[in-house]
């Protein structure tokens, strides 16, 4: 018996019939639940950004989406606009929310023209303005979605993370770090400012809204600041659009 | 024990306490510094440990007498890594949010010693039902020390336990903390996983005189 496994020509032919078999049962796989996993994906999209506009069905401290059943429902009943910024140019697109940031931060790395999707909700008589941030955390990336209104003042913020380490740059996603960025200005004495999640702003309860800081989760001071730097260079990208409400 | 013949029995519960995987093996002592910040993600990992090594151990055992045996390890290295991917996949398509909490741990299931060890060790060698018994013992082994450690450190770290505060607030200075407690973020990092797990050992060795090596 061990003879015959040993031989070298029966390593090779094992090797390449694993390879197979394993190549074949995984590809099926992927593409038999693609469509599912695709699906998953959209309804998490509205829920992110329903949940920024505040949206949800929160619990005492736990960030709770709207069901899933009921998301296609509510976005479209909440969200009432979707736009597209593209330099100077602005359209409307119902499918805006689809777009893909990672994508389109590559796009503008070659060079190319980005595109900017915004997110226009009303509730209880209140305009929102929604736009979704990527950046980098610690080991990898982190994104989310900010709900403003007209004034760039913060109404709302949606975190989540792909690897960050657990009970440190992963609580980015829970509501005592997330609820902190409501009221929170963007701007300061009138020049775009970003909210700096800070170590040191002595405001441990956020009294303070003007300041344009939040406090900081010890022991998630890399992950803290890619919050910080995300929120600083994608949205500066809106003050344009947001300048053209004011003249309007 | 009608199911279990007692050498069976014994499969199970000899990792689960007198050789243990990471007290007394110290293997899985990666994973278990990387996730036991919280107990949550403690058993989320605890129970996929446990799925993969049980299933992973009776392919393994099915599989032994037609393993070339120059490429064994890599041939074991295949079949944990398809086995993750499957309930990688699976899970994103039926149970999303499940998905997204075991997203971080994927990659360190597949470089978990124990899962590797457990099949050089035990799955090459035998039948699948012992090894499926193997497997599982072993994961409960890991799992129960997880727990442990991410209990003590989410409690002491953070005060809370499954991200429900349970010290009272730290910030209004509620319970506890009203009487000057304060929450010790050092238990949050690394080191001190090791240490936890040290004071395991240690106990379980001063209860336990036969466990402690002659040098």
């Amino acid at each position: 018996m061990s003879k015959k496994t040993d031989s070298n020509l029966y390593t090779i032919l094992f090797a390449i019939g694993m390879v197979v078999v394993v190549g074949a049962l995984l590809a099926f796989m992927a593409s038999s639940l693609k469509s599912t996993i695709d699906e998953n994906k959209r309804i998490e999209k509205q829920q992110n950004i329903l949940y920024a506009m505040g949206v949800n069905e929160n619990e005492g401290t736990s960030a709770i989406f709207v069901s899933k059943d009921k998301v296609g429902e509510e976005f479209s009943k909440y969200i009432t606009k979707q736009l597209v910024i593209q330099g100077s140019d602005v359209s409307e697109n119902d499918q805006a929310y689809l777009i893909d940031v990672k994508k389109q931060q590559t796009l503008a790395k070659e060079g190319k023209e980005r595109q900017f999707p915004l997110f226009i909700g009303e509730k209880d008589g209140k305009t929102f303005y929604i736009a979704p941030i990527r950046g980098k955390g610690l080991w990898d990336a982190i994104w989310g979605y900010v709900a403003m209104d007209a004034d760039m003042v913060v109404q709302g913020a949606y975190f989540d993370h792909k690897g960050e380490t657990a009970g440190l740059g992963a609580n980015i996603k829970l509501r005592f770090f997330m609820d902190d960025f409501t009221g929170e200005h963007l701007f300061s004495n009138g020049a775009f400012k970003g909210i700096e999640v800070s170590k040191s702003n002595n405001d441990p309860k956020n009294e303070d809204k003007t300041d344009n800081q939040v406090d900081a989760i010890a022991g998630a001071t890399i992950t803290g600041n890619g919050v910080s730097a995300m929120i600083k260079s994608e949205l500066k990208f809106y003050v344009p659009y947001f300048k053209t409400l004011k003249t309007n | 024990m009608g199911l279990l013949s007692k050498k069976d029995a014994k499969l199970i519960t000899d990792p689960f306490a007198d050789n243990n995987p990471i007290t007394i093996q110290v293997l899985g002592i990666c994973s278990a510094l990387a996730i036991t910040a919280e107990l949550q993600a403690s058993i989320v990992m605890a129970v996929s440990v446990l799925f993969v090594l049980g299933v992973g151990n009776v392919v393994i055992s099915l599989m032994r007498n037609i393993i070339p045996s120059k490429i064994r390890i890599i041939v074991q290295l295949i079949v944990v890594a398809t086995l993750v991917i499957i309930v990688d996949l699976v899970l994103k398509a039926f149970a999303y949010e499940l998905s997204k909490t075991l997203g971080a741990f994927v990659g360190l299931i597949i470089t978990n010693c124990i899962i590797m060890g457990r099949f050089e060790a035990f799955a090459l060698g035998n039948g699948p039902w012992r090894s499926f018994l193997d497997g599982i013992g072993n994961a409960v082994g890991y799992g129960v020390i997880l727990i442990i450690v991410g209990f003590f450190r989410e409690l002491l770290g953070a005060g809370t336990l499954l991200g429900i505060p349970v010290l009272g607030d730290p910030i209004e200075k509620t319970g506890l903390y009203e009487y000057g407690y304060e929450n010790n973020g050092f238990m949050l990092l690394a080191p001190m996983a090791l240490i936890v797990v040290g004071i395991i050992i240690w106990v379980q060795r001063s209860r336990n005189k036969a466990l402690i090596e002659e040098h």
